[in-house]
């Protein structure tokens, strides 16, 4: 995370688990609904100490709203959350001391400095003189910004405001981390310093960090991921683990009847072959083996072909049957987005 | 959990209480008005225009349409003037209420170990503070329309001007609160806080409204602050209402306005939802 880190590599995805002692969050049947439209659906899942764990999901799919519940913003319809050891609905006033929370939104002031940002934090958190003023110049150290301590926050770039929202939450030194979409509108670079601070953090103060995103490539740098689809958990775990468990690999062919294509394919082979997005998908093992016999079985009608090996994106569609963008993705379920009303 | 605290360095920091939240949140509020001098000026500048323009123009067009015996209309308008810089630094400071929660700037208070008694209080005394502040400066022109003030109704000016900023504060954070959008809240404004100033006696004497309007006035708590600066200010000039009713009387009736505003304000925020929050 400093101005001008050239690191580029991810350290290989660290041990999962550190010793396995009891979940620092646990997450049971969480179910939410709002009028008739269910946000979540018994959610049930732990996170481990000093574990980057992901909440993967299209837009909708029910993590903004699992975010606001850990987050004690949010009184589920039932279920529970516990964070070290508190509950998010019984106990949120003790909660709050234990988790640091960034924003997709903006949540500095950007009429105040850097330091007068984080002085105002350190307030709400109860912390005070020397020893804030201590904390304050560590954390500005930390994520690279000291030198410009005395400047307002509408000056800095937007990398440079992330940084400072990742400081405001990481103040008071919390034990788990839940960040909402922390790479929205950052450039490439700026993206590749936060994964890997957050990766540091874990490493080096045990931090249990929560992120939430929309990304494939970036759900990647997780330990472990929940991915969820329309308010269901439809996988938990490693993302090796979850891409190894499609088996071989993933062929996409292009054809002039792609309906057709794909009833010839599993009348003939016997595998699994479905249209999406006017392709033929299918998975199968040994994908090399596969090609040259589909190719030789209908001449003139395969238009173009891939083999790949599984991604995430692979996960979520074998888990639930569609894209992860599909084109039903509508604005309607975007309101999960939308910043509006209430505490 | 016993087994955590021991994998965990203890970084729970102490309870923060109400009152360092509170002033923490009070001295943002304060900070942000005036590095943004546009507001400062606009504050200021506008009621004095609107009481120079329109003091000046109905004087001379309503001779006879004058509260108070042989009093000057820009002498009488003066406390109704200083009435509307209060107010409208009060509603306009609570406007960023509405814009931090579409930032994100309140959710970061609210996921704080913060009771919500704190956020309240230290929002509603910002915007008290630089209410009552802009409304004191005004008082600089006080000698240009004859007010002399002793050093005991300075002081008791200062009180009732403190305690109508800190009720028109927390009217315009129960407002605000719910709120998602600044449009709206200038409709609440337009629709509910001018009539509120307008009906105050800031304008025109409560014993010559007529009488359904009369009645609207006494209602208005607003009132009793206008009238109270008026008798501060006017020692010698007759009372504008129409029954006798002492300086004490109205500043405790202020004193009720200012502590339910601010109840109401901490009912509203106190609630949690299971609502989509910000």
């Amino acid at each position: 995370m400093t101005p001008n880190s050239t690191a580029i590599d991810f350290a290989p995805p660290a041990q999962p688990a550190k010793p396995a002692g009891q979940p620092i969050i646990a997450v049971r049947d969480l179910v939410h609904r709002y009028q008739n439209r269910t946000a979540l659906n018994g959610v049930s899942f732990d996170v481990r100490p000093a574990e980057l764990f992901g909440l993967l999901g299209p837009n909708g799919s029910g993590k903004t709203t699992l975010f606001r519940i850990l987050s004690t913003l949010m009184v589920p319809t039932s279920g529970s959350a516990m964070i070290a050891g508190f509950d998010a609905v019984r106990q949120p006033g003790a909660l709050r001391r234990h988790i640091g929370v960034v924003f997709q939104a903006q949540s500095v002031d950007p009429k105040l400095t850097a330091y007068e940002n984080l002085w105002h934090q350190g307030h709400l958190y109860g912390l005070r003189g020397p020893e804030l003023k201590t904390r304050i110049n560590e954390i500005l150290t930390r994520v690279g910004l000291l030198d410009r301590s005395a400047d307002r926050v509408e000056t800095f770039s937007g990398g440079m405001q992330r940084r400072i929202e990742l400081a405001k939450g990481l103040l008071h030194h919390p034990e788990v981390l839940l960040l909402d979409e922390p790479t929205t509108g950052l450039d490439p670079g700026a993206r590749r310093d936060l994964w890997q601070y957050l990766q540091i953090l874990r490493d080096q103060e045990h931090v249990s960090v929560i992120v939430t995103t929309h990304l494939m490539e970036e759900a990647e740098h997780c330990d472990r991921l929940a991915i969820l689809n329309e308010g269901n958990l439809v996988a938990l775990g490693t993302p090796e683990a979850l891409t190894r468990e499609i088996g071989g690999d993933v062929i996409l062919l292009e054809a002039r009847d792609p309906q057709a294509l794909a009833d010839h394919i599993r009348t003939k082979f016997h595998v699994d072959a479905t249209v999406m997005d006017k392709q033929v998908r299918l998975e199968i093992e040994n994908g090399h083996r596969f090609v040259p016999d589909v190719v030789e079985a209908f001449p003139g009608e395969i238009q173009s072909l891939s083999v790949s090996k599984p991604t995430l994106e692979d996960v979520f569609i074998h888990r639930t049957g569609h894209r992860f963008w599909s084109e039903d993705d509508e604005p309607a379920t975007k309101t999960g987005k939308k910043k509006s009303r209430k505490n | 959990m016993s087994t955590q605290s021991a994998t965990f360095p203890a970084t729970a920091p102490a309870s923060a209480g109400v009152l360092l939240p509170a002033f923490t949140l009070w001295w943002r509020e304060v900070v942000r008005f005036y590095r943004q001098r546009a507001r400062v000026v606009g504050v200021i500048l506008s009621p004095l225009l609107f009481w120079i323009v329109l003091g000046s123009g109905f004087g001379t067009s309503f001779h006879s349409g004058q509260g108070a015996g042989q009093q000057h209309y820009l002498d009488y308008f003066y406390p109704g003037t200083l009435v509307m810089i209060v107010l409208f630094t009060a509603i306009f400071t609570m406007m960023s209420v509405i814009e931090d929660r579409n930032e994100g700037f309140l959710l970061s208070v609210l996921v704080a170990p913060v009771p919500r008694a704190a956020i309240v209080l230290g929002k509603v005394l910002g915007g008290t503070t630089l209410a009552a502040a802009q409304g004191l400066i005004f008082l600089v022109f006080s000698p240009f329309v004859g007010i002399h003030m002793t050093l005991g109704s300075f002081g008791l000016i200062v009180l009732t001007v403190f305690l109508v900023s800190f009720a028109l504060t927390a009217l315009g954070f129960a407002i605000a609160w719910p709120m998602d959008s600044t449009q709206a809240f200038h409709a609440i404004i337009n629709l509910f806080l001018i009539p509120l100033w307008l009906l105050s006696g800031a304008l025109f004497p409560v014993s010559k409204a007529s009488e359904w309007i009369r009645w609207l006035m006494y209602a208005n708590p607003l009132t009793y602050g206008v009238e109270a600066l008026r008798t501060l200010m006017y020692p010698e000039a007759p009372s504008s209402f129409s029954f006798a009713f002492s300086l004490p009387a109205s500043i405790l009736t202020l004193v009720l306005f200012a502590l339910f505003m601010f109840g109401l304000a901490f009912a509203l925020a106190n609630r949690r939802t299971t609502k989509p929050a910000a």
